[in-house]
């Protein structure tokens, strides 16, 4: 960013973050690809899942969280694998112990394995509760935009519908539908899921999300560390493309070199 | 008598505490939660929580996730 611009800052349940990209932990080969990966996309926000511990199965492997200090990175614990509102509450609520009383959470009730698809009427009711509860929730949705809106107005500290269905990196399949959540958001519009490369980051930020949650886009890529580094890029790039505001698209040619002057 | 441990049945002596627990388990001092009875059990409380026959404990702890 340029000395004579400032971006306004992403700020999220009061905290203000540098960077616009969110990224999770999961499906990395081991820790150390995690730790380099999460260093390399320059995120500051990490997701994690809750799950029960091994019982008696090696007390002294390394945990997630001695990798990924909570003292450096915002920790969002998420509720995947959660497909009622009460397990997504009761997990929300572990999440809060483990991390001494944080209350911000990613919230996603799931509605079945095949497609891992929002169930908006679970979440809702989760979400209700756990405002109630005083959590500041950060929720996972489909890209319908009366849903978001409810969202919003229940109190959700930022909405964050897919972009295409998780783990598939498909991409921004229906940026019309953000386009109308985004109109209307009255609290930060992410984008959560889908993302497949770097161009697709760069286009929900072009589309004016306030940033960008991806998870396998990373993990699963070729060179994980290196995708890191493309996607902090492409979530830079997409961003100042979005306040720059881009050309219109026109049919027909304008020529770049002035017509004046041309030998004849 | 008889517990539950995340699923599990578990036998401990009488009397212990989720304290004492969480030591048999290796557990002591590493960043994990622990919910009794569908309740959460805050760390400061571990000492003086009481575990009884039939109780049922979760303990959990983050892994990676998206």
């Amino acid at each position: 960013m340029t000395a004579s611009f400032q971006d306004k800052p992403f700020t999220i349940a009061g905290k203000t973050y540098q960077s616009r990209l969110l990224i999770g932990t999961g499906k990395y080969r081991d820790l150390d690809e995690t730790r380099d990966a999460i260093e390399a996309s320059g995120a500051e926000i990490v997701t994690v899942a809750v799950r029960r511990t091994n019982i008696g199965q090696n007390p002294d492997e390394p945990n997630l969280l001695d990798v990924i200090s909570p003292d450096r990175y915002t920790i969002l614990p998420n509720t995947a694998g959660c497909f009622d509102a009460a397990e997504a509450v009761r997990t929300c609520r572990l999440a809060r112990e483990l991390l001494d009383g944080h209350n911000l959470v990613k919230l996603e009730v799931l509605a079945d394995q095949k497609t891992l698809f929002p169930n908006v009427i679970e979440t809702l009711k989760a979400a209700e509760v756990l405002i109630k509860d005083g959590f500041d929730v950060m929720v996972y949705t489909s890209d319908d935009p009366i849903i978001a809106r409810q969202l919003a107005e229940m109190g959700c500290c930022a909405v964050m519908p897919l972009a295409g269905l998780i783990g598939t990196g498909l991409g921004i399949c229906n940026p019309y539908n953000l386009r109308i959540i985004l109109e209307e958001a009255k609290v930060p519009v992410l984008v959560d899921a889908g993302v497949g490369t770097a161009s697709d980051a760069a286009i929900a930020m072009e589309l004016g999300c306030e940033a960008v949650l991806m998870n396998s886009a990373i993990a699963h890529a070729g060179h994980p560390v290196l995708m890191a580094q493309a996607m902090k890029h492409a979530i830079e790039a997409g961003r100042l493309a979005y306040l720059a505001g881009r050309m219109p698209k026109r049919l027909y040619a304008s020529a770049s070199s002035p017509l004046e002057g041309l030998i004849r | 008598m008889l517990i539950h441990v995340n699923g599990d049945p578990y036998e401990i002596p009488a009397g212990e505490t989720v304290a004492d627990l969480i030591g048999r388990l290796d557990l002591a001092g590493r960043r994990v939660a622990v919910e009794l009875n569908l309740d959460i059990v805050p760390r400061s409380q571990h000492a003086e929580t009481a575990l009884s026959e039939g109780d049922r404990v979760e303990v959990v702890h983050a892994i990676g996730g998206g």
